[in-house]
């Protein structure tokens, strides 16, 4: 069978999109329609990203050229965010069967989980910068409302701290949008980075950019704009924690950030430390906080911070090496992070509890959520061979190769500090022995044990990215390209 | 001169954002800042004494493209505009059921979530 991947292209955000809709009007009373729909839409997505590895190409919305219409880009960069948002969205939909039963909704989540994923595909392919907006607030919005899920105190309180500050960040990057329209006069991402090769940054381009990189910040939950995560990500339910730590984090925060500054605005050696220092920062604050948490949900939620604070400082070398290292470890992050994710969710589902003080033993009683949750916390640790360890050393390996010793000997430190709470995990809830009031549980369902069997493959599977070469891992070698050929031709 | 106003109403609302303790004070607030970047938005477009962007069947239209006003932020306003009334509902929605919950519109009072 051979499709045109051109008309692939806008299926990314169709579908999703009416799919949800479609939910909404057909499974309000069915809800095993609901899922069976969603399930449905997940792997349609996967495999379409799949069979887009390796194509690349602009689809003009309405058959408008290009300066009048609106552009959809599909780039290798483009790809690998779309194969980590579609499959990772495959697993949590699997997992959501059995988890979402206890709430009444379920039409509703499956409704807005999909809206989210639209949102994220519709970010990663845009071609102009107000789409980009567009979609971004889309993936928010839809967002925002699955942290109040399940509207307990917890959940609304953070769903409004996370609500408030997003809007503020959605303000700054507006107000970016303007600017840049001002000057440049386009919103075609390509033609602002031609207008501004043959101008030059002035003042307010730079001040544009310094608004993108506040708001992105914000998206992405770097240190000094972090506030919300560490209590929007652990109130949510399971899946949609797995999803907002594991892909929305990166798809609306990071991809972004490293698009435009890359692609579009083009990077200065001033511009590239900001990044560094913030990296830094994020790496060691994010780092330190885990280890002090009981709750086992908050503490992935700052090891989440933490680890993205590897990927910008990656990004902030500018090195290829660098940004493979960036990438790569944004993948893997992607996997062993909503696998966590998904096996607190299985341990609170089972027990009714997420602090780490009244677990224990629960190796005996949930074997499959203990042992893919030994597969997460060893990847995301850096214990060779996981897949966590080849990314973390490309990042060391990049600053020495950068003359940033002191960056290379942070990252091994905070790689240390995150093997120690990974082990404080599973020594309090997976080893140790088994409380009285714990002997009577049952074993996870099917379906959740399922997406996390997929996931912990995942992570095992992408270890074996470096064997065609450390430089140039497989299918992330051709992303980091897309970034280093430096602003769009 | 008109773009400090802008500058402005987005602090304003910054200012109220940081220190309201009400929710819907806070929700207000945000309106404010939103509506300062929108106008920011259509400033970009507007040129003094411009004609609005509507072609007559007459008209020819490279002197009316050099007289019109950039209907292209207008459009992105409506968009923004639609976007920010969707927030908005939510928050006040959120706002409604905080209430219900914790039985005060104070933020201060809203504190469950520490560490």
């Amino acid at each position: 069978m051979n499709i045109d991947v051109q008309t692939l292209i806008p299926m990314f955000v169709a579908l999703p999109l009416g799919m949800s809709l479609l939910i909404q009007l057909v499974a309000r009373r069915r809800h095993v329609l609901g899922e069976l729909l969603a399930i449905i839409a997940m792997l349609l997505l996967t495999l379409m990203s799949c069979y887009a590895i390796g194509h690349k190409g602009i689809y003009h919305l309405g058959g408008w050229p290009t300066p009048i219409g609106i552009d959809m880009r599909l780039d290798d960069l483009a790809i690998l965010l779309l194969l980590v948002i579609n499959v990772v969205g495959l697993a949590v939909t699997l997992y959501s069967v059995d988890y979402m039963r206890r709430f009444t909704a379920s039409s509703h989540f499956y409704g807005l989980f999909l809206l989210m994923v639209t949102g994220m595909n519709g970010v990663v392919l845009a071609g102009d910068l107000f789409n980009l907006y567009v979609f971004l607030e889309v993936a928010a919005i839809a967002s925002y409302s699955l942290v109040a899920f399940g509207c307990a105190h917890e959940e609304l309180e953070a769903s409004f701290k996370y609500i408030v500050l997003g809007s503020l960040s959605s303000a700054l990057i507006l107000t970016g949008v303007a600017l840049v329209y001002g000057i440049t006069g386009t919103l075609n991402l390509a033609h602002i980075a031609s207008r501004i090769a043959q101008t030059g940054m002035d003042a307010p381009l730079l001040l544009a950019f310094g608004l993108f990189i506040c708001g992105f910040s914000f998206k992405s939950a770097l240190v000094p704009f972090h506030a919300w995560l560490p209590d929007a990500h652990p109130s949510a339910p399971a899946p949609v924690s797995a999803m907002l730590s594991g892909v929305l984090i990166k798809a609306i925060g990071i991809y972004v950030l490293a698009r435009l500054a890359f692609n579009v605005f083009g990077v200065t050696d001033s511009e590239l430390s900001l990044l560094r220092w913030l990296g830094l920062l994020s790496m060691v604050v994010g780092g330190f906080l885990a280890a002090g948490q009981k709750d086992i949900k908050r503490l992935f939620a700052y090891s989440s911070i933490s680890q993205v604070g590897f990927m910008v400082l990656g990004l902030g070398l500018g090195s290829p090496l660098g940004i493979v290292g960036a990438l790569y470890h944004l993948v893997n992050h992607s996997m062993f992070k909503s696998l966590l994710f998904l096996n607190a969710g299985a341990v609170e589902y089972a027990t009714g509890t997420r602090d780490l003080n009244k677990l224990g033993g629960l190796n005996q009683k949930l074997p499959i959520t203990g042992a893919t949750s030994l597969i997460g916390s060893m990847s995301i640790a850096g214990v060779p061979p996981f897949s966590g360890f080849w990314s973390k050393l490309i990042i060391v390996l990049a600053c020495i190769e950068g003359g940033f010793y002191g960056f290379g000997v942070a990252a091994v430190l905070v790689s240390i500090v995150t093997l120690a709470y990974q082990l404080k995990v599973q020594r309090m809830a997976f080893f140790a022995s088994l409380p009285e009031a714990l002997k009577g549980l049952r074993r996870e369902p099917p379906m959740m044990a399922l997406a996390m069997i997929l996931l912990a493959v995942g992570c095992i599977a992408l270890s074996f990215a470096v064997i065609t070469g450390l430089r140039d891992p497989w299918l992330i070698g051709a992303a980091q390209q897309v970034l280093t050929m430096g602003v769009f031709k | 001169m008109i773009y400090s106003l802008c500058l402005l109403l987005i602090l304003v609302g910054l200012y109220g954002v940081v220190v309201s303790r009400h929710t819907l004070k806070i929700v207000v607030s945000l309106l404010i800042m939103n509506h300062g970047v929108h106008l920011l938005l259509l400033l970009v477009g507007y040129r003094q004494g411009g004609s609005p962007p509507i072609v007559d069947p007459g008209s020819v239209i490279s002197e009316f493209a050099s007289g019109a006003v950039d209907p292209l932020p207008q459009a992105m306003v409506l968009t923004a505009i639609v976007i920010g009334l969707g927030v908005l509902a939510l928050m006040v929605a959120l706002c409604v059921r905080l209430y219900e919950r914790y039985g005060t519109f104070d933020v201060t009072e809203i504190r469950r979530l520490r560490g």
